[in-house]
């Protein structure tokens, strides 16, 4: 199709085999089949190129869960087995993102159990880690952190959370960890602290009144929680800072791979093409697109109009209506294929450098291992 | 509300409805809550800012407003209301202290964000509603009940105070016979398991439901028998079309796999009509979503109801 002609075509088995390649975090929109490739990467990484994989799903539809193993949410890698890897003696691993847990896991490395436990029963704490907008978005990069600390992987393949906008996910570790700096819950807790002449002093009427309101509304308890979760995890904010800061820069580093996943809908091409000049901007390694969920007719000689023509034909003259259905389902076919052209050369026009590869839509959705390898073998499609 | 899966088309969707319910020279307002610019990339406007604004006709008169509502300017706004702020508030916000409030208290944002949906609500002027019609298009499937069960949330955190009195006085109208929630899929396994979960999350918390949009439907064909090789053949030679042994085995392909996917379709229909909730299935638009598309979208919403 012209959108791969335009894009130089994206060699996946080349990025998984390569040694040097230690992440691959596949991006993009919702409901592109994110998860999905995540996994059909692993197994293939695993399968033919030998590599010891850990894949890191975020939120996977049930029954491809089960299909990995993964029928408890344990925030550990489990070894999936019934694979084929006996030839080429790769492992895959897999795992679910437990938000609430791997938050905890945090707070114990970077304190004793007694604080820890304070923090724990702290209620702003349990809001926090539940419920903080962009916590999924930071702790899937803190287990990426972890995984990749641990060094027992030859490959870690990350699925992202499906942000309300593909940036949360590299915004998040500096937003929370710009929150849990603490500097203005000290201020709000209490501006009498930062003294008269701070950098602040030019508001701190306004932000009395802006204290005592916040009180007013959230509550006085809610700030004496607040007050003791703040000086609980004071101890902790160097450390949230410098690990936040470590995980961006590992996504910075030549051994990691972004792939950018995205069906050819406009939305989810308009995310990719965001995303894509987000990473640029990052200095993140962008290694292509991968557009899931292509329709591709058998007969591309066959034209849309033609076919409805025959058909039209066809059902005149009486007597054939088997085929003038399949040349009705050949034109539906052929005009979604002209369709989902148009929509995926506005990425291809926007970023022409990009290596892309086109995965043709599967008639039924994937929920098995052999599905994943179907997935996997048409991803690597030369 | 209208919400669904990512990738469902439920700002889409949301957009039609507003269109179908302002029809006949009534006004309704379409309000997006997430900072995505949704409503103005459909309607090829200017990015929407935090104020009412005029979007377009509706068929017979009348008229779609847009708002795209801000935490933290909905914040501001409350405090302003309450503390006269002024140029204060401004500055506050240059240093993130806003962004910084709203995110503190998880639910609070999700408040002032429902606070302002049922403000433009129940709005009078004169003895009249300002809007016939208020529609949401509302977060995801996965954080729906989260967002619009904002009492639990707050009650967390705020057991007194204008917080607290402001999320009871929404959990009122979100559970009232004034609300429905719509929840928009797509004939796709993962879109239809999540429209099934939410639902019964919803219902149980307690929340209306309206109806189960299925949206880009193809209408259900009846499972003919498959056509032969040699049926096929005779069939194109028929047309004047080529007739050689591959020609013949990729279209015959193409139709199993339709047939498949169809097969698939039909059984994921079967499990949405056995929620036992209202069905409304809108057409696929084959040119994608432009004006047209969204009147066509409108008439079928509000024909169905």
């Amino acid at each position: 199709m012209p959108s791969e002609d335009a894009a130089p075509p994206l060699d996946v088995d080349q990025i998984l085999a390569d040694p040097g390649v230690r992440i691959v975090v596949c991006c993009g929109a919702g409901g592109v089949g994110k998860t999905t490739t995540a996994a059909a990467l692993a197994l293939r990484a695993a399968e033919r190129h030998g590599r010891r994989t850990v894949v890191l799903t975020i939120d996977p539809a049930r029954r491809l869960a089960q299909s990995l193993g993964l029928t408890e949410l344990d925030n550990t890698p489990r070894q999936v087995k019934g694979i084929d890897v006996e030839e080429s003696g790769g492992e895959l691993h897999a795992m679910m993102l437990d938000m609430k847990r791997t938050f905890d896991d945090v707070v114990l490395q970077h304190t004793d159990p007694a604080k820890a436990a304070e923090i724990f029963a702290n209620p702003f704490y349990q809001a926090m880690s539940s419920t903080f907008a962009g916590t999924q978005e930071y702790m899937a990069m803190e287990k990426l952190g972890q995984l990749h600390a641990r060094g027992e992987w030859d490959l870690i393949v990350v699925d992202t959370p499906p942000s309300r906008s593909a940036l949360d996910f590299l915004d998040a570790p500096a937003r929370l960890s710009r929150f849990l700096d603490g500097r203005m819950l000290r201020l709000l807790l209490a501006p009498a602290r930062t003294g008269g002449r701070s950098m602040f002093s030019f508001v701190t009427a306004g932000f009395g009144m802006f204290s005592k309101a916040v009180q007013k509304i959230i509550g006085a308890q809610l700030l004496t929680d607040l007050s003791g979760f703040v000086a609980a995890l004071d101890s902790m904010f160097g450390g949230f800072r410098q690990r936040a800061e470590q995980t961006y820069r590992i996504l910075q580093a030549r051994e990691t791979a972004f792939l950018l996943v995205a069906a050819p809908e406009p939305d989810a091409v308009r995310e990719a093409a965001y995303f894509a000049g987000r990473l640029r901007e990052e200095h993140m390694p962008l290694a292509g697109l991968v557009l899931n969920r292509v329709h591709r007719p058998a007969v591309p000689d066959l034209s849309a109009a033609d076919s409805l023509a025959a058909a039209a034909r066809l059902e005149h003259a009486g007597g054939h209506e088997g085929t003038v259905e399949v040349l009705r389902a050949h034109a539906a076919l052929a005009q979604q294929a002209v369709r989902e052209q148009r929509v995926a050369a506005r990425f291809t026009e926007a970023f022409p450098a990009v290596p892309a590869v086109s995965v043709t839509a599967q008639p039924a959705d994937v929920h098995d291992v052999d599905g994943l390898r179907t997935i996997g073998e048409a991803i690597s499609r030369r | 509300m209208v919400t669904g899966k990512g990738g469902t088309g439920k700002t889409s969707v949301a957009a039609a409805l507003a269109l179908g319910l302002a029809a006949g020279g009534r006004r309704t307002l379409l309000v997006e809550v997430e900072g995505r610019q949704g409503i103005a990339q459909l309607f090829g406007t200017d990015p929407l800012p935090y104020e009412e604004r005029h979007l377009t006709e509706a068929r017979g008169g009348g008229e779609v407003r847009a708002l795209a509502v801000d935490a933290e300017e909905a914040l501001l706004e409350y405090l302003d209301m309450f503390y006269k702020l002024g140029a204060a508030g401004r500055a506050l916000r240059k240093l993130g202290a806003i962004d910084f409030a709203t995110t503190i208290a998880p639910g609070l944002r999700d408040v002032l964000l429902t606070g302002k949906v049922k403000e433009a609500t129940t709005r009078t002027s004169g003895q009249r509603r300002v809007y016939d019609a208020v529609v949401l298009d509302a977060p995801p499937t996965g954080r729906i009940g989260r967002f619009l069960n904002v009492t639990a949330e707050t009650a967390r955190l705020a057991k007194v105070g204008p917080i607290k009195t402001q999320s009871d006085g929404v959990a009122a109208l979100l559970r009232s016979p004034m609300a429905a929630v719509h929840v928009v899929t797509l004939l796709e396994e993962m879109p239809v398991q999540e429209t099934v979960d939410a639902i019964a999350e919803l219902t149980q918390l307690g929340f209306p439901i309206g109806r189960v949009i299925v949206n880009g439907a193809r209408p259900p064909v009846p499972t003919g028998r498959a056509v032969t090789s040699a049926e096929l053949k005779r069939g194109l030679a028929a047309a004047d079309l080529p007739t050689d042994a591959r020609t013949v085995a990729a279209l015959a392909g193409e139709a199993r796999d339709q047939q498949v996917r169809r097969e698939l379709e039909d059984s994921l229909r079967a499990d949405l009509v056995e929620l036992g909730l209202p069905l409304t299935e809108l057409p696929l638009l084959p040119e994608g979503v432009d004006r047209a598309g969204l009147e066509t979208l409108a008439e079928t919403l509000v024909r169905a109801d």
